[in-house]
């Protein structure tokens, strides 16, 4: 939502990032304020995915040009964990299996980490165990998944809430959600969604990076930008994304190129 | 007997000199089986890397060090021994440098037999002269040759005809002398329809170099189920060579998960030969660092029809270390019907870590399904990356996840103390390799 007088969140200026020496980001600029929820959308290839791994500091991708503000601290110059503790989160399309660690186990130690490096106090397993069960609820999660280990052997679905349950114990001011709803049947998406929404609040900010309208059923964005060749070449309110999902891309990009011949 | 016969390797010569101090038994097939041990150990030589057997590990190292046969134990309380009790298993048999030590094993078995053998080969000597030293290959084996040479006593398991064993055995092996050679042997003999868990468990009191010649057999009747684990946590500066051979009979069931950590160079042959419709998992974790170099060799023999195998074989590598995994499956002519998986998967922790490991499918059949798969690679960066991105340091992260590698086999340990113990001594050494 909107908020008045709210705070600057994320500050990115003229980004440019490459993998392998070949450049995906393309002076990308982008600011998200507190209590926003923003859509990235665009075709493959587009750059979605990469710029919200460059945000939470992906060793692949390296950054040639331009800067990343986060609540008034350079970014870039953080490793992932770092950025992690000063409160950026990514939930990832592919959540990573980790057989022999303990879902439980995993949950109190980022926890317990993070809650450290910002001077809060830590949690026992007994403790834990309280806490996360109530988060679990939110999220229609069997109790059963905390015995289990991290991702291992979880559907499509208990992973994407396994997601958006360390998102709820982590507290981010920044939320990216990528490609969070790929994979989803509906029930799931809705489970998926209604956490989000019960996440959100006028202090944090959360950007879904999605190919489609359907998660923007269930969360509703203030503002929704298209991204080509690595940059965002529209940005509107959420009746944009209405617009793309009846018309294509196609329109956008031509529009985009037309303005830049005019303004060439 | 005469125990004057020139070995064609001084260094043989070196290791049998003693050999006939053994007391001689009462029992003339157990001299008889001794006698013959030591001509097959005459004719045959320490292999080398020339041989295509051991291709990959390099013994020189061991002709190198000079070793006697192991002297008579030093006495040991039960204190010293303490921090290796398995409190699921009641009843533990104790050797000390490869001698029985009565006061520190514990028999509660109810219903089964667990003994030494020294004690049952008077009662026993029927089934026991049937069974000894009959599966493990002596033939061209120099080092089960050399342990049945020297054969005077070993670890005994008998499991009656439809007798569920409540608690596992464990067989502790404890070094405590250097520059010797030890001599561990163990037999078990499982009987229709039993059930059993064996854990067959070498350490050490001290870190000089020393050498454990070991020797295993199991033997599964029709319908028994047996599950056999085996630790290997020797000293840094310990050779352990091993030959197991599990023999399993009509529908009877061999689970077994092998664990190597310590040693300086380790070898473990683990041969498996299945009858019509059994079944058996030989499931193994290699973890070493330094210069350690661990071998692992087995090979499952699908000798008649409808037997099911599985194998998952991991090796984590660090340091300058080597791991050597050589696993063969074999399908008959005529077994029709197996079912064989086998994998095998390492993980180098740094850029001198090495692996050999060769898969070896011999199928001679149509009419079966066998799958099998290797990988080696280092820690996938997209893991590290999700753990930090979740506020987890990096190195803690890279530890994460190599203990997770390794626990996977590590959880298939049916004993639950065991388990939790291996996963702490995973942890620790996976978070001091790095």
């Amino acid at each position: 939502m909107i908020y008045p007088n709210s705070k600057t969140i994320l500050e990115v200026r003229n980004l440019c990032a490459s993998v392998s020496g070949t450049p995906i980001l393309k002076n990308m600029n982008f600011t998200v304020k507190s209590g926003e929820i923003h859509a990235i959308m665009g075709p493959n290839g587009s750059g979605k995915s990469t710029f919200s791994k460059v945000l939470a500091g992906h060793p692949d991708y390296e950054i040639t040009s331009g800067t990343v503000m986060f609540e008034g601290k350079n970014l870039l110059e953080l490793a992932p964990e770092e950025r992690a503790r000063a409160g950026v989160f990514l939930a990832f399309q592919y959540p990573i299996e980790i057989p022999g660690v303990g879902n439980s186990q995993f949950l109190r130690l980022t926890y317990n980490t993070v809650q450290t490096h910002r001077g809060k106090e830590e949690l026992d397993p007994l403790e834990f165990d309280d806490f996360v069960r109530e988060k679990m609820k939110l999220l229609e999660m069997r109790e059963d998944f905390l015995d289990r280990s991290v991702n291992a052997g979880f559907s499509g679905g208990e992973k994407k809430r396994n997601e958006i349950l360390q998102m709820s114990l982590l507290e981010p001011r920044l939320a990216i959600l990528d490609e969070t709803d790929s994979g989803l049947d509906i029930d799931a998406l809705r489970i998926v969604s209604k956490g989000v929404n019960y996440l959100a609040n006028k202090d944090n900010a959360i950007v879904m990076v999605t190919h489609y309208q359907r998660l923007l059923d269930y969360i509703v964005p203030d503002f929704v930008h298209v991204m080509e060749a690595g940059r965002i070449i529209k940005s509107g309110g959420k009746e944009l994304a209405l617009e793309l999902e009846t018309r294509g891309y196609d329109w956008v990009s031509d529009e985009y190129k037309a303005a830049s011949r005019v303004a060439a | 007997m005469s125990a004057v016969v020139q070995s064609n390797s001084a260094y043989l010569q070196s290791l049998l000199a003693g050999q006939h101090n053994v007391a001689t038994s009462k029992q003339v097939w157990l001299n008889k089986l001794r006698s013959n041990a030591v001509e097959t150990v005459s004719e045959l030589t320490i292999p080398t890397t020339r041989d295509e057997e051991w291709r990959f590990t390099d013994l020189s190292m061991l002709t190198k060090v000079s070793l006697q046969p192991a002297h008579a134990a030093i006495q040991l309380g039960s204190a010293d021994i303490k921090r290796f009790h398995i409190k699921e298993a009641a009843t533990r048999l104790v050797f000390v440098d490869g001698v029985y030590a009565p006061k520190l094993s514990n028999v509660v078995a109810k219903g089964i037999a667990v003994s030494n053998l020294a004690a049952e080969l008077a009662i026993n000597s029927v089934i026991l002269q049937q069974h000894l030293g009959q599966h493990v290959a002596n033939n061209g084996n120099v080092f089960s040759a050399l342990n049945t040479a020297f054969l005077h006593d070993a670890a005994l398991i008998m499991l009656p005809r439809n007798v569920a064993a409540k608690t596992p055995v464990h067989l502790l092996f404890i070094a405590t002398q250097k520059e010797v050679v030890n001599y561990p042997r163990t037999l078990v003999l499982a009987d229709n329809g039993c059930e059993a868990t064996v854990i067959e468990d070498y350490v050490s009191l001290q870190d000089e170099a020393y050498f454990t010649n070991a020797v295993s057999e199991f033997v599964l009747a029709d319908n028994a189920r047996v599950n056999h684990i085996r630790i290997q946590r020797e000293g840094a500066k310990a050779f352990h060579i091993a030959n197991c051979a599990a023999v399993l009979s009509r529908s009877s069931n061999y689970q077994s998960v092998n664990v190597a950590m310590g040693a300086r160079i380790s070898r473990y042959n683990l041969n498996i030969k299945m009858a019509e419709g059994a079944e058996c998992s030989a499931d193994g974790l290699a973890l070493i660092s330094g210069r350690q170099l661990a071998d692992t060799h087995t090979c499952i023999d699908h000798a008649q029809p409808n037997g099911t195998s599985r194998q998952l074989h991991k090796c984590i590598v660090g340091g300058g270390a080597h791991v050597v995994f050589n696993g063969k499956i074999m399908v008959r002519h005529g077994s029709s019907k197996t079912d064989s998986q086998q994998s095998n998967h390492t993980l180098l922790l740094t850029d001198k870590a090495h692996v050999d490991t060769k898969p070896q499918l011999e199928i001679f059949n149509d009419d079966v399904k066998c799958t099998h798969g290797a990988t080696i690679g280092q820690l996938d960066n997209e893991e590290v990356f999700y753990l930090q991105s979740r506020g987890i340091e990096k190195s803690r992260a890279r530890n994460m996840l190599t203990y997770a590698f390794g626990a996977e086999i590590i959880e298939r340990i049916p004993v639950a103390s065991l388990k939790r113990s291996l996963e702490r001594t995973v942890l620790e050494q996976t978070s001091t390799q790095l």
